[in-house]
């Protein structure tokens, strides 16, 4: 029975991302130490009171040529000897990171847990990128007969549009609004406002599916610390409780999935995480989603159960997301302004809810009194799910 | 996807040459991909090899503008999700036919095509495609 | 013990290029060019269609027809093509794997330029008339390869015809065969080179006319049959006037020779040729009526076959789609385009 060995609750006591971007002056040692350093420095704790650490990475071989990232990280944060690990599972790496640490501290048998994501991606060409990322999803059955990333949500997007009438017009308005939010953010991979008509008119990448449709390729790392609620406050006065954190898992592959305009791991991961953490959706005050793609915005909207199945897309059309709107999403951007690096996403998300949650974002993108932010992180075309609800301590 | 062996292509031929899935003797069911266990009879499943007809509907498509590097030339191609008559669905192209053409519920047949060459000494991949169906050579 | 064709299937791609298009770029004549060559159009195969790909649609068509055999019982496989995929990796062994026929059998890829297949006809027919398999299939696919400017252009296309072999089940007995081969440099295509070269006119007299009509002689002498007991004739057709030429000397008429002339709309599919033509004729031919046969193939020799159309033909001939319907299934492409499917411009 899931939740039954929890012992104790869970605080993060620090949370930092570096900026999301092209960093052609940082390697991935250089990025996990920036967002190491400023959350360790936050906590305002010492290295060494850090007993474990668990580090989201999706494809360090690949993009780097590197791989034993969980020892890599913790020697270049000085943390040797902990035991230090990492964990892949594709674009949630880190929410599985975070899933990883959270119970190492829920089920006391440690106290002060580091919870890293990072990830390298702008060291190969475009092409390499494609590829590494490609392989989310089944090889012998989806890549080896040309499907990309772009053209798997594409085939979600349109036959979402077939089924319930959804228009390019309203993928298009959550491209904006994402852009909207990351112009704000001074840690956004972009910081550009765009307008409907230039989402509209952008290159196809898989039709339906434009560039403004499609994340960014990014570097980036993020990192929070995990701590006993019952001790949290010795680090900080603004603990956010982390009151539950979820991981579900679907079929690898599109073609074997019960319906294509639903990630039931997202149901399945929001179910369990909402019980648990007894919480009603009506008290959620912001959602961060795993918008790789913009219908991927779409469908988290529904999957989580912050509407009907078909009718999502209304609340990204009626620009009921936007921060001072009904349910403000991605309001650091998403990870269509805000940017995706990979094994690093799951965790920058956590942080920004951490930041929302204690008032300490950029004003125009504050969700005012913000008490509740759920984090929603995935990996593939649904493989894989990770829902963290976090709370004002 | 990057550099792949000559056995990794060689494994998987027979499905890809001739759309072999699994059917489970116990409950009727069909796969797609082959699988090894039948996911309703579990233990109590019998899987057998089994063709399929070939002959689908379009249940999804995309047009692919931007593709790794060994599809690269063969931009736009239409991927789709197609759903055999059986049941499964399998993920494949759409050849001999336009993009404006293609639509959701779309009648295709299988035909047997080349899927990519890693370059220009290595293995060629074929497996099936599918093209819009087409009966009209009955009356001729 | 009786030897013929118990199954047949052609398969051409779906694009076409005309005459016009590809005198444009070269600044030709394209109202000479189509009355030189009696060429309209020509076939063109997707970027995603090759020797291997061709040859598996029309083995599939051809196993349609012949709904009796099992693909277990095929003993044998033959690929003719001067298009192979491989150098080295038969073209062969992918079409019985795609056909389902392996693994017990004997398969092989074989060359003679455009008669490779026929030559792979009579290969089978001796190894079912010796008791030795049950059926045999013969393909001949090509896409063939022109260098661009090159008169060739005009009339390399794609294109594939398959034959299975047997013993019992016959649409159409094989009644005879006779050959003529000799050692003559026409056209050649040497060892990692991209396109063929020829010997322009020298491809016609000594080479092409020597031996159709040698071997159509031949066969006819040793089968005592003449031009009048042949309802149909079928000729390679490097061309659109070659065949016709060749049927005259012969002493057939157009009439005979019409039904076959597929080359017009398609261009000459080098191993598919002639085995499209007869394909053409099967679609159309009535029960008891005799089509001589003779394919040529450049280096250089013929193979003639006298064959007999059986009741089956009715029943089998509609079981898979016939060469009329891909002939008319097609879409034109400009020279760009083709440019692309034939990769002349790597990219």
């Amino acid at each position: 029975m899931i939740g039954l060995y929890k012992k104790r609750d869970v605080a993060i006591i620090s949370a930092a991302a570096t900026k999301c971007g092209e960093h052609w002056d940082k390697g991935i040692k250089d990025l996990a130490w920036e967002a190491g350093v400023k959350a360790v420095e936050e906590a305002g704790i010492s290295g060494k009171d850090i007993e474990y650490l668990v580090v989201g990475n999706m494809s360090g071989g690949m993009f780097v040529g590197q791989e034993h990232i969980g020892a890599l990280v913790a020697d270049f944060l000085g943390l040797n000897p902990i035991p230090s690990l990492r964990v892949e599972g594709a674009c949630a790496s880190g929410g599985i990171a975070f899933f990883q640490g959270y119970m190492a501290v829920a089920s006391g048998l440690y106290d002060i847990v580091a919870v890293g994501g990072v990830e390298k991606m702008t060291d190969v060409e475009q092409e390499q990128a494609t590829t590494a990322l490609s392989g989310a999803m089944d090889f012998e059955w989806e890549a080896y007969f040309g499907a990309t990333f772009p053209g798997i949500y594409a085939l979600m997007a349109r036959r979402y549009m077939y089924e319930y009438g959804l228009k390019k017009e309203t993928l298009a308005k959550v491209a904006v609004k994402n852009h909207y939010h990351g112009s704000m953010n001074s840690l956004a991979h972009f910081r550009n406002k765009i307008n409907l008509e230039e989402a509209l008119s952008a290159p196809m990448v898989a039709d339906p599916l434009g560039k403004y449709d499609c994340c960014p390729i990014s570097d980036g790392a993020a990192l929070v610390i995990l701590a006993p609620l019952e001790i949290a406050r010795k680090y900080t006065d603004t603990p956010i409780i982390v009151k539950s954190s979820v991981m579900a898992s679907d079929t690898l592959s599109l073609l074997k999935r019960r319906d294509i305009c639903t990630l039931d791991a997202t149901v399945n991961a929001a179910e369990k995480a909402f019980k648990l953490a007894h919480i009603e959706r009506s008290q959620v005050n912001l959602i961060e989603v795993h918008d790789c793609f913009t219908i991927a915005e779409v469908l988290a909207i529904e999957d989580l159960g912050f509407a009907k199945k078909g009718e999502g897309w209304k609340m990204c059309d009626e620009e009921q997301t936007y921060v001072g709107g009904n349910l403000p999403v991605n309001t650091d951007g998403g990870l269509k302004a805000s940017g995706h690096p990979v094994g690093a996403t799951g965790v920058k998300q956590i942080v920004e809810i951490v930041k929302q949650l204690r008032g300490e974002v950029e004003r125009g993108r504050q969700v005012k009194g913000a008490e509740v932010g759920l984090a929603h992180n995935v990996g593939g075309s649904g493989a894989t799910a990770v829902v963290t609800i976090l709370a004002r301590g | 996807m990057s550099h792949i062996a000559p056995p990794a292509h060689w494994r998987r031929a027979k499905e890809r040459y001739r759309l072999l899935g699994s059917k489970c003797e116990s409950c009727g069911s069909t796969f797609f991909p082959p699988t090894k266990v039948c996911p309703k009879c579990r233990r109590k499943g019998k899987i057998v090899q089994t063709e399929f007809s070939g002959k689908g509907k379009i249940y999804s498509y995309t047009i692919i503008h931007s593709a790794p590097k060994m599809f690269e030339k063969y931009t736009p191609y239409i991927l789709a999700l197609v759903e055999l008559e059986e049941g499964p669905k399998v993920m494949s192209q759409i050849v001999d036919c336009k993009p404006e053409e293609v639509k959701i519920g779309l009648n295709v047949e299988v035909c047997f095509r080349k899927l990519f060459e890693q370059d220009e000494e290595g293995v060629i991949s074929y497996g099936f495609k599918f093209r819009p169906a087409d009966d009209s050579w009955k009356g001729l | 013990m009786k030897v013929g064709i118990v199954g047949y299937g052609a398969y051409i791609p779906r694009y076409r290029i005309r005459v016009e298009d590809v005198a444009r770029v070269w600044g030709h004549d394209a109202e000479s060019i189509k009355s030189g060559l009696g060429i309209l159009e020509k076939s063109v195969p997707s970027l995603d269609e090759d020797t291997a790909t061709l040859a598996v649609e029309a083995a599939r068509n051809a196993l349609k027809r012949a709904k009796d055999v099992k693909p277990s019982e095929i003993g044998a496989v033959y690929v003719g093509s001067e298009s192979h995929p491989y150098a080295v990796k038969p073209t062969a062994a992918t079409v019985a794997e795609a056909l389902g026929i392996v693994p017990n059998t004997t398969a092989a890829d074989l060359e003679f330029a455009c008669k490779a297949a026929t030559a792979g006809i009579q290969a089978c027919m001796g190894l079912v008339k010796g008791g030795y398999i049950k059926y045999g299939m013969s393909v001949g696919a090509d896409t063939a390869q022109s260098a661009p400017g090159d008169a060739l252009e005009y009339t390399a296309s794609a294109g594939a015809a398959a034959y299975i072999i047997g013993g019992e089940n016959l649409v159409a007995e094989i009644e005879d065969t006779f050959s003529y081969t000799q050692d003559v440099p026409d056209f050649w295509r040497r060892e990692g080179a991209p396109y063929p070269r020829h010997g322009g006119r020298f491809t016609g007299e000594p080479a092409y006319f020597e031996h159709v009509i040698k071997a159509s002689k031949g066969l006819m002498e040793k089968l005592g049959t003449n031009v009048s007991d042949y309802r149909y004739a079928v000729f390679h057709m490097p061309n659109g006037k070659f065949p016709l030429r060749a049927a005259k000397i012969l002493g057939f008429t157009t009439e005979q020779v019409q039904p076959s002339l597929v080359v017009e709309k398609i261009g000459n599919t080098y191993s598919g040729s002639s085995l499209l033509g007869l394909a053409a004729v099967l679609d159309i031919a009535k029960a008891g009526e005799r089509i001589l046969l003779t394919s040529y193939g450049s280096g250089a020799g013929s193979d003639s076959f006298s064959i007999r159309v059986t009741d089956l033909i009715e029943e089998r001939r509609n079981l898979a789609p016939s060469v009329r319907y891909y002939i008319e299934r097609k879409e034109y492409i400009d020279y760009a385009l083709y440019a692309r499917s034939k990769c002349l411009y790597r990219g």
